[in-house]
């Protein structure tokens, strides 16, 4: 059918089919895809939502918009939200859905039906988690015991709800890592990968490896509350620094399952806007797979203060510091791109650059945090909550809203506005920065962390983040219109806008239903631009 | 405002030369990047579509130093990181011991002499304290921007930190780790004296602005001990419930206790609220008072109550 189709330049894009259940049935994992897409973006901007509320909050020192209670279940909600229904499943789930099968040249995922379990089970889990939270929570989305098990939060809900979150990660991790050994195109060889397939496979074994701890987690916290067997609450003979270890075990591996898919994003777009090849493929391709390998052994840098020993300290912030190097090389590999490019600023491609410029303060705010004794000071401040920003959104969210706009053309087959969009990258950038940078100050004067309420002398600064909140909110409103009105009314995208040599751009846009009529026979690596001097292998 | 509180422990200064060497270096690169980034988008914006680009995929030079010179400065970082660090968890022999409790939403501090303090912790001059800490309830943290020192307090088990004052003066104890409604409220203070003052305070005289404190009028007292004894993490004073009955309109209200007596808000019943809180818990709240029993003297507490009548 296909065949025949494309010979005569009409095909049956994977959009065609219409009706909510061609959607909820759905084995193709461009819909697919697109169902976690928007099932995130719809949480990233409640949560924003929540976040501006908090903001609104602290413009004054005392608390005269919310109570003090109400304020700790909405940085409660606002970090729950954010990394177990946004952040986590995020650019893996949907970008990862979407790109990969249609890189490595391949009709779908290797388990399709299983593809579709795991977004039911991703429904399934932000319902018992989303449950769980609004009676309501106020444990911060660390539910560090004894706290949380002393209120009247269920924390057994509350974990089971992550466990259920987290079982869809494995899903889609076990599917991804499978795809991507066994349905590679011919001659679609290990190094001649895209990176963002490189990205996609060090994330998935981090999902696959880090989640099943959440089981675990969750098995004694029902041991203790049943069998009253104490493993955390010290009422009952248990430790709760016990908890802290389960927790960023997952926790910190699940940092990197947030950041390294935005790597993968950034190492497609500089190539494609610079019309450069990439610089250092192997070294950005192993540098994932070492992140990912060294983010097993850091979790304990954020118990520095929990009264850990002091030879673990000392173990964990070495550790810690080894896993800046792979950071660094990749950084300094996608500026060397640029070096004698011919560089396009679209849309996509200036989130790319605001990605390196946030994602290197985050990086470096986070040598801070790394080097022990300055961290004693520092943890627990606003510090901590500006470089996990700078982390998140300078480096995810950049990466996120950078891969919406690169790959837009090629999934929904329309064009956006793109003047719209670099005004609406401008007000993000600019709103993130005066949001988020003060905050590295009001930390290093001691304003600790989830205050509600704060000593006069921070008024200043938290009023300047406040302001910035507004602006990143009018940024992020103005984006998302702007995508969502070239739905309706952009121009048709044709098949290859930017020139890009990657595999997902030699089929028509939107894609076919099957992808590729033949299965493509890859000959080259995807980043082979300019003039090459000598034949290179 | 300066960039970061005055260093006022032996610890302090040598915190802030980690932090300043990791600045310099974090700057140094931010705009060696940042600068390299701009440049190469102004320099090689594209001026026409059908531009030549050179076919560049790597170098193994370049790649080999930029791996290796972060990494020793990255090594070298740890080892600075790790000296400060060893100097703070390593407390000198002759520290006195000071036992700290955390309890929701207040310190408590202990002395080897047998006095007592709430929210207020005085310690001497240039004198090695060290505290031995522990939480009642949730896990808090003692955190001393002032000293740049900090530490978790866990219910259950004993943590540590020490630190030498250099500084005489008043700075702030806050919370650092969440621990619930009050928790931007647990807030105390260090008082550095003098060694003389100091003397004088542990044989028992009020030395914090003793003379200006006793010659308060109670309601204006009452409404300092509010917020230094922190009554204001529970109780509002507008009327808004935060964990316990707001005290605006207090004196005189009449209700009902969990018990299903009734009750006058007078002044004996005030009294007995702060010194026995669990004997008579209103309808509606938990049983979470602490007794303020010995923490807080006879004239202290009828100057409270003179502040409650004050909020009508």
């Amino acid at each position: 059918m296909a065949n025949h189709a494309v010979a005569a330049n009409v095909y049956v894009s994977f959009l065609e089919k219409k009706g909510i259940l061609s959607w909820l049935y759905t084995t193709d994992h461009k819909r697919i895809g697109i169902l976690y897409l928007v099932s995130i973006s719809f949480f990233f901007l409640i949560a924003g939502m929540i976040a501006m509320l908090m903001r609104f909050e602290l413009l004054t020192p005392a608390s005269d918009f919310v109570s003090p209670h109400t304020y700790n279940v909405l940085f409660t909600l606002h970090g729950s939200i954010m990394v177990f229904f946004f952040v986590v499943p995020g650019l893996a789930a949907s970008f990862g859905n979407f790109l990969i099968p249609l890189m490595i040249g391949a009709p779908d995922v290797a388990f399709p039906k299983l593809n579709i379990g795991s977004y039911w089970l991703y429904l399934l889990g932000t319902l018992i988690l989303l449950f769980a939270l609004l009676q309501p929570a106020d444990t911060g989305w660390t539910f560090y015991t004894p706290y949380s098990a002393n209120t009247d939060t269920d924390v057994i809900l509350l974990t089971f709800g992550v466990f259920v979150l987290g079982f869809s990660s494995i899903l889609t991790g076990l599917n991804f890592i499978v795809t991507i050994h066994k349905m590679r195109a011919p001659g679609m060889t290990w190094h001649r990968l895209p990176l963002f397939i490189w990205a996609s496979y060090a994330t998935a074994v981090l999902q696959l490896l880090a989640t099943p701890v959440v089981g675990i987690t969750l098995l004694l916290l029902i041991a203790e509350r049943t069998l009253g067997i104490g493993f955390f609450d010290p009422a009952k003979g248990g430790d709760p620094v016990l908890f802290q270890n389960f927790f960023w075990f997952y926790s910190h591996p699940a940092v990197y399952i947030m950041i390294i898919p935005a790597m993968g994003v950034i190492s497609e777009i500089i190539p494609v806007f610079s019309r450069k090849p990439i610089f250092g493929y192997k070294a950005i391709a192993y540098s994932s797979l070492g992140i990912a390998f060294i983010s097993f052994l850091v979790w304990a840098h954020h118990m520095f203060t929990s009264g850990i020993s002091e030879v673990a300290a000392t173990i964990f912030s070495f550790l810690t510091f080894l896993v800046a190097i792979p950071t660094a090389i990749k950084v300094f590999n996608w500026t060397a791109t640029l070096y004698k490019g011919s560089i396009e600023l679209h849309s996509a491609m200036l989130y790319a650059l605001g990605f390196i410029f946030l994602f290197t303060i985050g990086g470096l705010t986070g040598v801070f945090l790394g080097a022990l004794a300055a961290d004693i000071h520092l943890h627990d401040t606003y510090f901590i909550v500006a470089h996990m920003h700078y982390v998140m959104i300078g480096g995810t969210v950049m990466g996120f809203f950078g891969a919406i706009h690169f790959w837009y053309p090629k999934w929904f087959g329309k064009m956006f506005n793109e003047a719209v969009a670099k005004l609406a990258w401008f007000l993000v950038f600019v709103g993130f920065n005066v949001t988020f940078f003060p905050q590295f100050f009001l930390g290093v004067q001691g304003m600790p962390r989830r205050y509600a309420t704060y000593p006069e002398e921070f008024q200043s600064l938290m009023a300047l983040s406040t302001y910035g909140s507004w602006i990143l909110g009018l940024g992020v409103l103005i984006m998302t219109v702007n995508l969502i009105k070239g739905l309706f009314s952009g121009e048709k995208a044709p098949q290859n806008p930017y020139g890009s040599l990657s595999l997902e751009w030699q089929v028509p846009s939107p894609p076919p239903l099957e992808n590729f009529v033949e299965i493509p026979h890859v000959t080259d690596w995807p980043y082979g631009y300019g003039k090459k001097k000598e034949v290179d292998a | 405002m300066t960039w970061i509180p005055e260093a006022a422990s032996n610890l302090a200064s040598k915190v802030d030369g980690l932090l300043l060497v990791i600045t310099f270096i974090s700057i140094f690169f931010f705009v060696l990047i940042s600068a390299v980034l701009i440049y190469f988008a102004v320099k090689y914006r594209r001026r026409s579509d059908d531009e030549e680009t050179p076919y560049i995929t790597g170098n193994q030079t370049l790649e080999i130093i930029w791996t290796v010179i972060p990494s020793i400065l990255l090594i070298l970082l740890f080892v600075y990181g790790f000296v400060v660090y060893k100097d703070m968890r390593t407390p000198p022999k002759d520290a006195v011991d000071i036992t700290v409790t955390g309890k929701q939403w207040l310190w408590t501090f202990e002395y080897y002499n047998g006095k007592k303090t709430l929210n207020e912790l005085y310690v001497r001059q240039n004198r090695p304290v060290r505290m031995v800490m522990r939480a009642d309830d949730v896990i808090h943290s003692f955190f001393v921007p002032a000293f740049r020192v900090k530490q978790d307090l866990m219910p259950g088990r004993y943590t540590q930190l020490w630190f030498t004052p250099t500084k005489i003066g008043t700075f702030d104890i806050f919370c650092a780790e969440y621990c619930g409604t009050g928790h931007s409220k647990m807030l105390g203070k260090v008082i550095v004296l003098s060694p003389e003052a100091y003397d004088i305070w542990e044989k028992g005289v009020a030395v914090d602005g003793g003379e200006a404190v006793a010659s308060l009028p109670p309601a204006e007292l009452g409404e300092k001990l509010y917020k230094g004894k922190s009554c204001n993490a529970c109780h509002s004073v507008d009327g808004s419930v935060v964990i316990g009955p707001s005290f605006k309109g207090l004196y005189e209200r009449e209700g009902e206790l969990e018990d299903g007596a009734s009750y006058t808000a007078d002044e004996n019943y005030i009294m007995q609220s702060i010194l026995e809180p669990q004997e008579q818990i209103v309808k509606g709240f938990q049983p979470v008072m602490p007794s303020f029993k010995g923490i807080l003297s006879d004239a202290e507490i009828t100057a409270i109550i003179a502040y409650i009548k004050t909020l009508k």
